[in-house]
């Protein structure tokens, strides 16, 4: 379970979360969707360690968040961002073994390019000879590589053609019916969301707006611009 | 990286191997008559069975000195008058006082070897004829005259300040130029007069006159060798029976075969190929592929250990830069300033430093200092500009920062760390010359004796094998770069 407390996050006067309290159920997949610049990806980041709150409390399992408890945080989690993040000097395999070699510990590349539908001859190439929905299956085989207990994604699919991305979609939806663990996924599309998360969070200017499903977004907004939100998006898809 | 590593160390096994055995080391000055000088101390040595070194042309009186004193040379002509009024400053001082003095720093003065070198100021002789100057005193009514003087000689205690004050002479152009430059510079017509050493072989090649010392301002310049006192007795010998036996006849006619040739070693030979002697001995000669190969290992030996230290603490401090802050423009703003500083000053900046001195270290140190910027700034840019969402998966996959650097940050700036010590080598191969300046050999001894005789055949040889060097060294970092760097950091 994951909790923030009343956490406020500012960079100078400009403020990125403002006072934001919410739980994240464990072994549940969660989403996080707004428009831009709500805050959405701030939370991953939140979690990880890799910014501190300005005020409040980041707790992951009954672990308060701090320059301390991060490593082992980071260490117990998967992390995906949006086009992949690979490393470029290192070949897909060394991508995906890195942290386990660093480690000392084993990891079942085979288990994960089933899991990812990625080719294994595919496995000796540089991230630049990959497709940009090959990339992100690498990113999320090296995310899963040392079977963690928090897989975040930060809008995985955002920079994907229509078909990639649809079967993509599907891969993921099996993928964490399979793993059973908790995940937080950054998206700013509300079919994808509804598709994958058993948990939709709707953010604006930093602060929680309703977490519900999609039904009861649709059925009991909390305030109009959900309704608002969820027309924009329905446009979109009509087209 | 550690491929890396093990080159660096393979490059230093193969360029740090400095022979270090037990040699008499004879100096010489920056002109003609010290080499040939040089050349005859040296053959006396090595037939009285001694390990000889010459080290040509090391620089003007105080750098040959130093080293002289500082145990870095053995021994090297000199002349009396430069002790008196240079080296010891006191003017007029007789030869006893003057061997007293000169133990007190541990240094002997061998007997005369027979000529007197004064200074002297030449003039051509058609300009001397035109104007009537037969003497020194002459030159008060022709201010308008111009003069290029010898830079070591406008500031000596005993040089051209106390001269024109003696002769109350007003000239109003008076420039420092180099030794053998300036008797171009007089035979074209750009200077009027010039300082000279009284045994030139110019002065008979270019057809000149020297003025007469009229007031008695030069004092007498005998020619003698100093020695160390702690010199192997049989050398301070060998030296001793050199004693009366170079006339300024026989000086003059080896100057010449100096001057023309540069190689000095036969103009030495004149002086054993009296009778009684017995044809030159071969050693004397060197085949320019012989001396192209002895410098240029040289060469590779300063450029390959400056460039290694430069590595080894430029790309620790480029790491340090990478991270934006104070502590970044104070590393990336000295590397910067030092890379300003004129070569020749940075040098004569370091042989005053006794831990430097004349010797291979100063010109280590200078081309190290000179090697750090690229490599420095090079690794903070490389480092700097990954891209942040790729610094931050290192970061969330939780690699410790010792490990973000080794396995992510310094691979993926390898590329451009390659090509700051790509340029640190380049530049480091030209500058490398200047090291022939202070005595510490490589390719620029050639340029330096040719620019010093005013012979361009001779510079070549330097200053070819230095720009075929400067190419091969250019080639050889783009093999390594092919080697090192994956398929997935090339230019696609």
């Amino acid at each position: 379970m994951i909790e923030f407390k009343s956490v406020e996050k500012s960079y100078g006067a400009a403020s990125a979360i403002s006072n934001l309290s919410l739980s994240i159920p464990s072994g549940k997949v969660t989403a996080l969707i707004g428009p831009s610049g709500c805050g959405k990806s701030t939370l991953l980041r939140l979690i990880l360690g890799l910014i501190e709150p300005t005020s409040g409390e980041v707790v992951v399992d009954g672990h308060p968040v701090n320059r301390d408890s991060a490593q082992a945080i980071r260490r117990k989690s998967g992390y995906v961002i949006q086009d992949g993040g690979l490393f470029p000097h290192l070949t897909t395999a060394q991508n995906i073994e890195l942290m386990g070699k660093h480690l000392d510990r084993a990891v079942d590349i085979n288990k994960l390019t089933q899991l990812a539908h990625f080719p294994n001859d595919a496995l000796g190439r540089f991230p630049g000879e990959l497709s940009g929905g090959q990339k992100q299956r690498v990113g999320l085989m090296r995310a899963l590589a040392l079977d963690p207990s928090l897989l975040l994604l930060d809008e995985p699919l955002g920079a994907l053609d229509p078909l990639v991305r649809s079967s993509l979609q599907k891969d993921l939806k099996q993928i964490f019916g399979e793993i059973g663990q908790t995940v937080v996924l950054v998206t700013h599309d509300m079919a994808e969301a509804a598709y994958l998360a058993d948990l939709i969070v709707l953010l604006r200017a930093g602060k929680v707006v309703q977490v519900g499903t999609l039904e009861d977004f649709q059925k009991r907004p909390a305030e109009p611009f959900v309704t608002e939100f969820l027309n924009a998006q329905r446009q979109m898809v009509t087209l | 990286m550690r491929k890396v590593y093990a080159l660096l160390i393979l490059m230093s096994m193969v360029l740090g191997q400095v022979a270090l055995a037990q040699t008499v080391v004879v100096g010489s000055k920056k002109f003609t008559e010290s080499y040939v000088l040089g050349e005859i101390a040296k053959q006396v040595l090595t037939d009285a069975g001694l390990k000889v070194e010459h080290k040509k042309g090391m620089g003007a009186t105080g750098i040959v000195w130093t080293a002289l004193k500082d145990g870095g040379i053995t021994l090297y002509p000199e002349y009396t008058g430069t002790v008196s009024e240079e080296i010891l400053k006191q003017p007029g001082i007789d030869r006893p006082t003057m061997e007293k003095e000169l133990a007190k720093d541990g240094v002997g003065m061998s007997p005369d070897l027979g000529f007197n070198d004064a200074y002297g100021l030449v003039m051509t002789k058609s300009q001397a004829t035109k104007l009537g100057i037969v003497k020194i005193s002459d030159l008060k009514v022709h201010p308008e005259l111009t003069a290029g003087i010898t830079p070591e000689l406008l500031k000596r205690k005993d040089g051209w300040g106390p001269l024109t004050a003696k002769y109350g002479l007003k000239l109003k152009d008076v420039r420092g130029i180099d030794h053998a430059l300036g008797y171009a510079a007089l035979f074209a017509g750009q200077v009027d007069i010039k300082d000279c050493y009284t045994t030139d072989a110019e002065i008979k090649k270019y057809d000149l006159v020297v003025l007469q010392d009229d007031l008695h301002f030069f004092p007498l310049y005998r020619a003698v060798f100093l020695y160390r006192l702690n010199a192997p007795p049989q050398a301070i010998k060998a030296i001793a029976s050199l004693a009366g036996k170079i006339d300024e006849a026989h000086m003059i006619a080896m100057n010449a075969v100096g001057g023309e040739s540069a190689d000095y070693a036969k103009a030495a030979s004149l002086f054993f190929a009296k009778p009684n002697q017995k044809s030159v001995p071969s050693v004397a000669e060197e085949s320019l592929v012989a001396q192209t190969i002895r410098l240029t290992e040289k060469h590779l030996e300063l450029v390959g250990i400056s460039l290694l230290l430069a590595i080894l603490v430029g790309i620790p401090l480029g790491i340090v830069a990478s991270k934006p802050g104070a502590l970044s423009s104070v590393v990336l703003g000295t590397a910067g300033v030092i890379q300003t500083i004129p070569s020749l000053a940075l040098l004569s900046l370091l042989v005053p430093i006794a831990f430097f001195g004349i010797s291979e270290r100063t010109a280590i140190a200078a081309l190290f200092l000179y090697s750090l910027l690229p490599i420095v700034r090079n690794t903070a840019v490389g480092i700097s500009t990954i891209p942040a969402g790729l610094k931050e998966s290192a970061e969330a996959l939780g690699l410790e920062p010792s490990a973000r650097l080794r396995k992510i940050y310094l691979p993926m700036a390898l590329p451009t760390i390659l090509a700051g010590i790509k340029t640190s080598a380049v530049i480091n191969v030209g500058t490398a010359t200047l090291a022939a300046l202070i005595g510490a050999g490589g390719l620029g001894e050639p340029i330096v004796s040719g620019l010093s005789i005013n012979n361009n055949q001779i510079i070549l040889q330097g200053a070819i094998p230095a720009a075929v060097l400067a190419i091969l060294v250019q080639l050889a970092f783009d093999g390594i770069d092919r080697l090192l760097v994956p398929r997935g950091l090339r230019a696609k």
